[in-house]
């Protein structure tokens, strides 16, 4: 059976392995994670779920489902897991994995976003909430529904006005390029 | 004493006040805050959410700046920083696969010998100062909320008790004024989220909103920049329903420059949308127990 060669675990599980260093099989579905999480009532498919079906290689259910993007990373289901399954880690891990699999596989308006926010840090070193709420608008088309770019927000001071790159702002392009590099190297193994 | 100070993108914009009453504060109690040069964003949720080396990496090389300038201790006063520099230190040192394909994207060298602080634990430790020169604000209620980050994870935050912790009750307590007693003070707020989905950023702090009113609260007290911006600015939305909060949401950092007495106008509190006016009349005008007995 063994002709020495070196076959990584192809399943979602290992995928997992691979790129959280946790193992999502130790989870026994107790439902805490569930129970404490703040986004759950939103979730189609509940962090638990998401657990049982990572450990069944469910890979197309769960990577187009959007409830790993829901996750707010807030950590209560980490801090509470009695096994210490941390699947905030793994949820993470889970939309790596689905953005390697497809690049638009997050919610339109979460997927606009991160990338906003993304595009902030790589031009200017930080990120300036104006160019990331005007970005994110244009990308949506939610022109008019928030009251960040408004007189009120303004006349507060709550908007920095003009972006001043930091002047390591080329260290910081050149991290992005290596992490996605990675990205793609992993992608591709 | 020197502190290494890591600002955020949040707090040259958004949470100007928080910047703003954080040095006031801390002058106010001889602590010299000593800003990483040429710091870059942390990457917040949207660089650990779409990929995790990036998380690190962007984070790891604001602590190798620190390190490069002779820091051992940076403070990050906003929660989402605090755990994002805080959670590169702990992968930097116990994921050695990691760091090895970070450590060449520093540009300089880098030892991992910085520790991160919130500026809560930084308060904490100051408290017996903060007491022996507060104008106690008595009368005054607050509900303390942590949200997520102060102390979630454990490992990372490694910061008081994750399920009851009590250090900023401790602060409050220094400044003279009441910490009521709630639920949700370590419920999430929705975070990043702010933008991309309000309702369910509307949903959750209703709840914490409500909570902290039912508890006999005047104001809430936060020491996280997202966590202000979305009970703050987004709390005539939580209201649509007719219910009124009217709860100002203070920086911890505010609530002890008021103790302290330093300037008002260096706190910034005419920036926040639920104006604070009626709780600072009423903690100008005497408090009842100390007006003279009627006599007759």
């Amino acid at each position: 059976m063994s002709d020495g060669s070196f076959h990584p675990d192809s399943s979602l599980a290992g995928e997992l392995l691979r790129a959280t260093g946790l193992n999502v099989a130790v989870c026994y579905q107790c439902g805490k994670c569930s129970a404490g999480c703040p986004m759950a009532a939103e979730m189609p498919l509940k962090p638990h779920q998401m657990l049982r079906l990572a450990q069944l290689d469910e890979r197309e259910e769960l990577l187009s489902d959007p409830s790993p993007w829901l996750c707010l990373t807030c950590e209560t289901c980490s801090a509470r897991c009695p096994n210490e399954v941390d699947p905030a880690r793994l949820v993470d891990g889970l939309r790596e994995i689905a953005l390697k699999r497809d690049p638009a596989a997050a919610p339109r308006r979460l997927r606009a976003f991160h990338e906003a926010f993304l595009r902030q840090i790589r031009r200017h070193g930080r990120v300036f909430e104006i160019g990331l709420v005007a970005h994110y608008k244009v990308r949506t088309g939610a022109l008019l529904d928030d009251v960040l770019i408004t007189p009120a927000a303004l006349r507060r001071g709550k908007l920095a006005l003009l972006p001043k790159d930091i002047e390591g702002r080329e260290e910081v392009r050149r991290i992005f390029e290596a992490c996605e590099r990675a990205a793609r190297k992993e992608a591709r193994s | 004493m020197k502190v290494g100070y890591f600002p955020g993108c949040s707090l040259h914009a958004t949470a100007k006040e928080l910047d703003l009453s954080l040095k006031a504060v801390a002058a106010s109690l001889g602590v010299e805050l000593e800003e990483i040069r040429d710091w870059s964003c942390c990457g917040a949720s949207s660089a650990h959410a779409t990929n995790h080396l990036l998380s690190i990496a962007l984070s790891a090389r604001n602590l190798a700046l620190a390190e490069a300038q002779g820091l051992t201790q940076v403070m990050a006063p906003c929660a989402a920083c605090f755990s994002r520099l805080a959670t590169a230190r702990h992968e930097m040192a116990h994921d050695e696969g990691q760091a090895q394909l970070v450590r060449p994207m520093l540009a300089r060298p880098f030892k991992n010998a910085v520790e991160v602080q919130n500026v809560v634990a930084l308060l904490q430790g100051l408290a017996g100062e903060i007491k022996a020169r507060a104008t106690p604000l008595a009368g005054l209620k607050v509900a303390c909320y942590y949200g997520c980050l102060l102390v979630r994870p454990p490992e990372i935050a490694q910061f008081d008790d994750p399920e009851d912790p009590t250090s900023m009750e401790q602060v409050v307590a220094a400044t003279g004024a009441t910490a009521v007693r709630w639920s949700r003070r370590l419920d999430c707020c929705g975070a990043g989220f702010s933008i991309s989905r309000v309702g369910s950023v509307v949903r959750l702090g209703r709840a914490i909103l409500e909570d902290a009113k039912a508890a006999g609260a005047q104001a809430v007290v936060v020491a996280c920049p997202m966590c202000h911006s979305n009970l703050d600015l987004r709390q005539a939305a939580m209201e649509a329903r007719g219910a009124s909060l009217g709860l100002p949401i203070l920086f911890l950092t505010q609530l002890v420059g008021l103790a302290l007495k330093v300037p008002r106008e260096s706190l910034g509190l005419e920036r926040h949308f639920v104006s604070a006016a009626g709780v600072l009349e009423a903690l100008a005008a005497p408090a009842p127990e100390q007006r003279p007995a009627p006599r007759g």
